[in-house]
């Protein structure tokens, strides 16, 4: 087998690359926005949650909330890109799937929608 | 021109890192839905290349920096509690701010969104630039990763716009101050 042939079977897609890595980056980047937004609701609801994420007294329950998420953003880009490093996958599913969680996470950072799901 | 280590901390924080990082983002998505209507594909030499990867890298640098500065060491300040008995609050930013009803919603809706929202800024610029080194020659044949990009790149102007312009306000009606006084430039007799 040529080096092209060997190229073309692990790079099926016509620009040569395949888009697994993209995709890993992106479906991770809205988990994390997702999760930033879910871990703040959640210490604004729960004082006992909120004191749980004080891992930096001086700034509070906020240091363990973005911590947290900035961890599990990237833990969870590291597990994607090591399952879809090199292969063609469902971009367009991925990325709608991306989009609503970081619509959705985007959304819980606002204060009002916050106070709206906990009927305050 | 005399101010404090805290003030001269938070306007580094605020205009220098955060309005250069604003305007970085602008640029990057101008010059990204520029290149939708080329009809030839830009091709930058090494060097060229090499310099986009630097200015990519320095942004997303910006953007932790700026992040992480504002939580861990200016959001502190923001958030310290008076010792009781005290009567001026002008130290104590978000106490001042929460002890009128005409100035809680500062707090309450400015600092409460911001502080949260201006992490996925940050997230997203880095996945802009993740996206942009490694499929830049060849963004034309993915238009997927082309819609993200333009998506995260919305998201990163639309959070720190939002992180930019409570913390003008905020900054306004109850300024981050205190520390060692520092002269920024002294006046000629």
């Amino acid at each position: 087998m040529t080096d092209l042939q060997m190229r073309e079977e692990r790079f099926p897609d016509r620009s040569g690359l395949a888009n697994g890595s993209a995709a890993a980056a992106i479906l991770a980047a809205g988990f994390g926005c997702f999760i930033l937004g879910v871990l703040a609701l959640a210490a604004d609801i729960s004082k006992a949650f909120a004191n749980l994420l004080i891992f930096y007294e001086p700034t509070g329950p906020l240091s363990g909330v973005t911590c947290s998420s900035i961890s599990l953003w990237l833990l969870t880009w590291l597990i994607l890109a090591r399952r879809w490093n090199g292969k063609t996958v469902a971009i367009v599913k991925i990325n709608a799937l991306a989009f609503a969680l970081l619509s959705f996470g985007l959304l819980l950072t606002f204060p009002p929608f916050m106070d709206s799901l906990q009927g305050k | 021109m005399e101010t404090t280590v805290r003030s001269f901390v938070t306007i580094l924080h605020g205009l220098l890192f955060g309005g250069f990082f604003l305007m970085a983002v602008y640029g990057f998505g101008f010059e990204f839905c520029r290149t939708s209507f080329m009809k030839k594909p830009v091709i930058l030499t090494d060097r060229g290349l090499r310099i986009e990867r630097a200015y990519l890298i320095l942004v997303v640098a910006v953007s932790w920096v700026v992040v992480i500065s504002g939580a861990f060491i200016i959001y502190p300040w923001y958030r310290a509690v008076p010792p009781p008995g005290t009567t001026d609050l002008s130290l104590y930013p978000r106490r001042f701010l929460m002890s009128s009803p005409t100035t809680s919603g500062w707090h309450n809706l400015g600092m409460e969104w911001k502080e949260h929202v201006a992490w996925m800024a940050a997230i997203s610029m880095t996945v802009v630039a993740y996206l942009l080194t490694k499929y830049r020659a060849v963004m034309k044949e993915h238009p997927q990763i082309r819609i993200a990009v333009l998506v995260f790149i919305a998201t990163a102007f639309f959070s720190a716009s939002i992180a930019g312009v409570f913390g003008v306000m905020l900054n306004k009606h109850a300024p981050i101050q205190g520390g060692t006084n520092i002269q920024l430039m002294k006046e000629s007799k």
